[in-house]
């Protein structure tokens, strides 16, 4: 695809529509070709379904025991290091939080860097990214490496050189909008989300032409159906027409301008449909007396025309939320069987501790239960209504301003965050990386200042009562909605999973493991102490016959602030418990990728 | 070293005039250790538990808008400090100018800036409540999470809050 690049080059030069039409099925071949190959790893999530699967077995459930580190590579960044490299050929390119460093590495050279690209940025963003300066991966297309700094600016990389072909801001930083999302490369379009959704930041996702980085089409989470690209007719929600304007039909006045719904999690696609998926962020502020109405469109699941950004359906899980139950987890694009019927079907587990399973191609519900037995905002989700039976006495807005709601489960961190998930069409299962927290939230009410946070509530986190584990690694049936297994780790597992056809799945711990356990039964096969904490993502890659597995190490995030384990009193804080138990006394910061491989 | 002693000289001199600036204000009547003594203990604790109302409102405040970087109960995390340390040494003009102004440490080892919070209402009409809140905690005599009991929030309080706030 390298030799690519000067002939769609030259086909630009000749200009008009048709031009443009050539370049894109081009790029679209090329990648929907590569993601397809198990020895390259060409976009964060694996593929365009976001499976995090490997065809790869020559590392298995009866070997992986034998796991030895190949190599190391430091990025020179100390701050929470999120997502994962990219393999294409010869090429790894390894991203890093800001400054947003991005490196180029010659697998066939031992690693060697043959370039590295390290944008200038005002500090002064550093601040508005609410919780630490992750950045979730570069994406690969059409000979390019996008990059999605924090300042907003999307930039194009020449992927040989490291050159800068473009480069466009999304957003505007002293407004609190920031990037932390990766971009995800479809036909000639290249996508991003935003960040901001504690600053009041409106959510969309935007598409740039991979060529010039001209903007070709935006789509807002909220506003009126010019800005939310929705047609009250064609548009649907669970098989009804949405209406006119209902993106400001659920809000009071302005509020909507304001009403965050931010777009920072994972894209997925799926080229038969031309459909791409994503979901929206929480409502601003936290507060929800605040704010009356459902709320549309945030907390929404979205299913786009991936070349006219066109809304054909929309499903929004957690209408006007109470909580900070962001649904911009990534969407998992499998074949499910729910009910003995085959469906092309959408995964997701959301902030709000719902797995859901969903026609992908009409938006309808098929299954919807609890993926931690701990959550108890809502007894259940009415599959007719797409409605939660929402719990009296864990509801803030029943609470009302100034009352301190008890016990809610999950916490505003969510039965699990952006940390992606990973499915096996092998064993049929789903891995999910989960949080097992609970919190405490009082609303207050709060006032608008531009680039200031727009928070609105106050929190205490901690485990479910009469735990001590932060988190659980489960393995989850989307057509039945029942976990098979559940593995309680010490502390939220922020890392991104990994399934394989060698029946292995991997994933990371905050302490610092990569751990791999077999996929069928969960038993731990292997685990090996990385420099730091884990909040990347898992991948794999074969180079010269040989498979590898890496993994970011490089603790940060909302993960690393300072939660302890097992700290569920008052006085225990102050003691030795308290501070023996903080993720701090395992770990320290450093950012670091770890690649393994079979002995030779 | 040279340069290690002149910090240490511009941080004595801050601490003097500092002292100097708190003994003039409170019209020389007090000696400066006393007058250190109330400003360092800004917060109420009865023998029950029972915290004043600032202290109260310095929580709600700090797990809202600090607690995302500075970490829950300001024990820090790992990309901003534990203020319940960096209280230990700051003054409470330090305090008020790096929460107003912002600060930057921005080099090849840190990444580290602290905004400004000047125009913010739902910070700088609380400061003092989340000053005598991080001082409580730093002092070590208020543990983590939501204190048990509170005082009631006074007239003069609302009041203030109303007048801070516009509403």
């Amino acid at each position: 695809m390298a030799k690519r690049m000067p002939a769609s080059r030259l086909l630009l030069g000749l200009a008009g529509v048709m031009t443009l039409w050539s370049g894109a099925v081009l790029a679209n071949d090329d990648l929907l070709k590569q993601q397809q190959d198990a020895k390259q790893w060409v976009m964060p999530l694996g593929n365009y379904s976001s499976q995090r699967y490997s065809a790869l077995d020559q590392i298995n459930a009866k070997n992986v025991k034998n796991l030895q580190v190949a190599w190391t590579f430091s990025t020179g960044v100390l701050r929470g290091h999120e997502g994962g490299p990219l393999v294409l050929g010869n090429m790894m390119y390894v991203h890093a939080p800001f400054p947003n460093t991005v490196f180029a590495l010659d697998l066939s050279k031992g690693g060697q860097i043959v370039w590295k690209y390290e944008p200038k940025q005002d500090p002064n963003v550093i601040p508005v990214m609410c919780c630490d300066t992750v950045n979730r991966g570069v994406a690969y297309g059409d000979g390019m490496i996008f990059l999605h700094q924090a300042d907003t600016n999307l930039v194009a990389l020449d992927a040989k050189t490291g050159k800068e072909v473009w480069k466009v801001a999304d957003g505007d930083p002293a407004k609190g909008e920031t990037g932390t999302s990766a971009p995800m490369v479809i036909k000639n379009l290249v996508l991003i989300g935003n960040s901001g959704g504690e600053f009041g930041v409106r959510g969309h996702v935007t598409a740039y032409d991979t060529k010039t980085g001209k903007m070709v089409w935006r789509g807002s989470s909220m506003g009126p159906d010019a800005d939310t690209l929705m047609d009250p007719e064609k548009t649907t929600e669970l098989g009804k027409p949405v209406g006119k304007d209902s993106g400001t039909a659920t809000w009071e006045g302005d509020q909507w301008k304001i009403g965050g719904g931010t777009t920072w999690g994972w894209m997925s696609y799926d080229p038969e449909l031309n459909l791409v998926y994503y979901g929206s962020g929480n409502p601003s502020t936290w507060n929800p007396v605040q704010r009356p109405g459902d709320n549309k469109w945030s907390m929404t699941i979205w299913a786009r025309d991936a070349d006219t950004g066109m809304t054909k359906w929309v499903y929004q899980m957690t209408p006007h939320d109470e909580w900070d139950y962001d649904g911009v987890n990534e969407m998992i694009l499998a074949d499910v069987k729910v009910g003995g019927k085959d469906h092309k079907a959408l995964v997701h587990f959301d902030r709000n501790g719902f797995g859901y399973t969903l026609d992908r191609v009409t938006g309808e519900l098929l299954v919807a239960e609890k993926y931690d037995p701990a959550v108890n905002w809502a007894t259940k989700i009415d599959l007719k209504t797409g409605k939660p039976e929402r719990v009296k006495e864990f509801s803030t807005e029943a609470g009302g301003e100034d009352t301190n709601t008890q016990n809610i489960c999950p916490a505003a961190l969510g039965s699990k965050d952006q940390q992606p998930a990973a499915y096996s069409p092998k064993t049929g299962l789903f891995y999910v990386p989960t949080n097992h927290v609970c919190m405490d939230y009082e609303p207050y009410k709060i006032a608008y200042t531009a680039g200031q946070p727009y928070v609105g509530a106050t929190l205490s986190m901690y485990p479910p009562k009469g735990d001590e584990n932060l988190g659980n690694f489960i393995a989850w049936d989307a057509g039945t909605g029942k976990i098979k297994w559940s593995l309680p780790e010490q502390f939220s597992v922020w890392s991104g999973a990994l399934a394989t056809a060698g029946d292995v799945v991997f994933y990371g711990t905050l302490e610092g493991y990569l751990k791999a356990v077999d996929a069928k039964s969960g038993k731990e096969l292997y685990r090996f102490k990385t420099p730091s904490g884990i909040i990347g993502n898992v991948n794999t890659y074969e180079h010269d016959g040989k498979q590898y597995v890496a993994v970011l190490s490089g603790v940060g995030g909302w993960a690393g602030i300072g939660m302890a384990a097992g700290l569920t009193g008052d006085q225990e804080g102050l003691g030795a418990v308290g501070a023996y138990k903080a993720l701090s006394s395992y770990t320290a910061l450093g950012g670091t990728m770890t690649v393994f491989k079979l002995p030779d | 070293m040279l340069s290690r002693g002149l910090r240490l000289f511009v941080l004595a001199s801050a601490f003097f005039l500092t002292v100097f600036l708190i003994t003039t204000d409170r019209s020389q009547a007090q000696d400066s250790t006393t007058a250190a003594a109330d400003e360092e203990k800004p917060y109420k604790i009865e023998k029950d538990g029972t915290v004043d109302w600032a202290t109260f409102s310095g929580f709600r405040r700090f797990n809202s808008e600090c607690f995302v970087c500075h970490g829950p109960d300001g024990v820090g995390s790992t990309f901003a400090p534990a203020l319940i340390d960096s209280l230990k040494t700051m003054t409470y003009e330090q305090f008020l100018d790096v929460v107003t102004n912002g600060k930057t440490e921005v080099n090849t080892a840190v990444q580290k800036k602290m905004p400004t919070f000047g125009t913010n209402p739902n910070v700088m009409c609380y400061i003092d409540d989340i000053y005598a809140y991080l001082k409580a905690r730093s002092d070590g005599v208020l543990g983590r999470g939501r204190p048990a009991k509170h005082a009631e929030k006074s007239q003069e309080a609302k009041d203030a809050e109303a007048a801070c706030m516009g509403s």
